[in-house]
């Protein structure tokens, strides 16, 4: 897909979101929003995968690390035909495959049940040492959240990919700077974040999260370096897209209205 | 006295026996690969060993990866980091998606003995068994820890198997039919059952042979496995003798003793009485200076069946 094709992608993407989570009456749209650039440039660019064949051995993987970002990716999914688009406003609902966070058990296209913080890029490490192990060309991808780096186990995971020199491993780090109760730096300090990743032995890349020439450009280094695992940090906007969401912790896990959800599914360019 | 073996040195054995037989098998260790014994499988097969460090919850988010690749995993700590430090990463990476690994966890209870309270776990089955689809074995001798471990191996899902640091006598031969979800009865009796798991089996059997000479003829069944927990042996028990003693070196609340108590109190109300770590840390000592203080021996069984 190419740069205009993916911006209205993602734009398509973001009003998904909007729906599911109005629809759901509860969910995390701010970091649904925020990440869905990084998201679409995974699903609709970069990555190897075909939803005919969802368990192809070489395929890429990726893995929501912060998995309450859950509706950007079923929305990816379905809009990449994995699922059926009417399925995402079955969100959060009793007897429904698209959990509150993703289970790879129910919906396909999801390589890892995530939502318990850390433990999606741990697993991710585990993955890429298998491909290694193997000698499997596919990539292993995972995003996270900021506030998440302050999970131990994310060092831990940290320090392992860089010891195994894990270059197939490739994290997106969707730096938004907001956590549920308010800004990262007034919650628990993060940053540096690649001064940290750098002294563990990443490769730190930066990226605006939103520019699809720069995303899809860090991927590319990221694919051609050699030895050590890659970090691309990507400044982000919480809640991106839709005015009055933007850049406020309030929307970090709280479902619109419907007349908010109409206000913002027109800023984003969709019909009610 | 028969052989003795410690449960983590038929571990170690039984790994290079499988590393041989499956090629996609890992094992995995946090620094601990000398005394979880994982460093005889390493020595083998270093292309299929990942030491992943002093950081167990990474431990078990990587194996979980591997897993998901299709590898068998076999990851080992000490049990008190395994089950304690990162349970909720077990829970929640390879509980919930059903991922096929194979906690391997040693050094469980209090017969860690010198390295004291910090390392001697009595809640790991308790935890372990909570968590839905998960198989939890613990083997009271080195010929049953082998064939268990062998059949762990070969299905797919998780398990966590409890391994023990001191050498205990071996109670079964090659041929005997050891299966997973399975107790063994290995000594009949009419008058009172003692239910025991891991290394309690053989003081059970101590027990037993004391309780003989005073007349009681005492029937010792070796519950290893904790879950899928084999209802009909208990229930036999419960219904065929006049009570119940459970023997575990393992905390009396929710372990050996309160899964059994749970199916016998549903279908079989029948006397019962506990014996195990009575709700209380441990501390430093010799293994069965320890055993002898916190009431884990064959004296503390006997009692226990008289009591009943």
């Amino acid at each position: 897909m190419k740069y205009p094709e993916l911006k209205e992608m993602a734009q398509k993407i973001r009003i998904d979101v909007i729906r599911e989570v109005h629809a759901a009456g509860s969910g995390h749209p701010g970091g649904s929003l925020s990440a869905a650039d990084i998201i679409t440039a995974l699903y609709f660019r970069e990555m190897n995968i075909d939803p005919k064949n969802p368990k192809m051995l070489t395929r890429d993987k990726f893995i929501l690390s912060k998995g309450h970002a859950a509706p950007v990716q079923y929305a990816a999914l379905a809009e990449k035909g994995f699922f059926p688009k009417e399925e995402l406003l079955t969100l959060r609902k009793l007897g429904s495959k698209l959990q509150g966070h993703p289970d790879m058990k129910k919906v396909p296209g999801i390589e890892m049940s995530t939502g318990s913080l850390g433990q999606g890029f741990s697993v991710a490490v585990g993955m890429a040492l298998a491909n290694n192990m193997d000698n499997n060309e596919g990539r292993i991808y995972a995003l996270l959240g900021d506030g998440e780096l302050q999970e131990g186990l994310v060092w831990e995971a940290a320090m392992s990919a860089a010891h195994y020199a894990l270059d197939n491993l490739t994290v997106i780090l969707d730096w938004n700077g907001l956590q549920i109760d308010g800004r990262n730096e007034d919650v628990m300090t993060v940053s540096p974040v690649d001064e940290k990743f750098r002294s563990f032995g990443w490769n730190i890349l930066y990226v605006d999260g939103h520019n699809f020439d720069e995303i899809v450009e860090a991927f590319n280094q990221a694919r051609h370096t050699e030895g050590k695992p890659t970090m691309i940090i990507a400044k982000t906007i919480k809640g991106k897209g839709v005015s009055f969401m933007e850049d406020n912790p309030g929307w970090h896990g709280k479902a619109p209205s419907e007349e908010e959800a109409k206000k913002a599914v027109e800023e984003l360019g969709g019909e009610w | 006295m028969a052989e003795k073996m410690a449960t983590r040195q038929a571990y170690g054995q039984v790994l290079v026996e499988l590393g041989e037989k499956y090629d996609n098998l890992v094992v995995m260790d946090a620094d601990l690969s000398k005394s979880t014994m994982t460093a005889d499988f390493s020595k083998n097969f270093p292309e299929r060993f990942f030491n992943m460090g002093i950081a167990e919850q990474n431990l078990y988010g990587t194996a979980t990866g591997l897993a998901m690749s299709g590898k068998i995993v076999c990851a080992s700590t000490f049990a008190m980091f395994a089950a304690g430090r990162a349970f909720e990463i077990i829970r929640n990476s390879i509980g919930y998606p059903h991922a096929n690994v194979k906690i391997c966890a040693t050094h469980a209870g209090i017969t860690v003995g010198e390295d004291g309270a910090s390392h001697q776990t009595f809640e790991d089955l308790a935890l372990m068994r909570t968590i839905p689809g998960m198989t939890v074995i613990n083997p009271g001798d080195g010929v049953s820890a082998k064939e268990l471990i062998r059949q762990a191996v070969a299905f797919v899902g998780p398990v966590y198997i409890r391994l023990g640091r001191a050498a205990v006598p071996t109670i079964y031969n090659e041929k005997s039919e050891i299966q997973i979800g399975k107790g063994n009865c290995v000594r009949k009796g009419k008058d009172y059952t003692i239910i025991a798991t891991g290394i309690m089996v053989n003081e059970a059997l101590v027990a037993a042979e004391q309780l003989a000479k005073e007349g009681l003829d005492v029937r010792v069944i070796d519950l290893h496995t904790i879950k899928p927990i084999d209802e009909e042996i208990i229930l036999q028990a419960a219904r065929e003798t006049k009570g119940i003693v459970t023997a575990e070196e393992h905390s009396v609340i929710g372990g050996l003793g309160a899964a059994v108590a749970e199916v016998v109190c549903r279908h079989a109300p029948v006397k019962m009485a506990f014996v195990g770590q009575q709700d209380t840390f441990g501390e430093s000592g010799k293994p069965d200076e320890l055993k002898e203080k916190y009431g884990m021996t064959a004296a503390h069984i006997v009692t226990a069946v008289r009591s009943l």
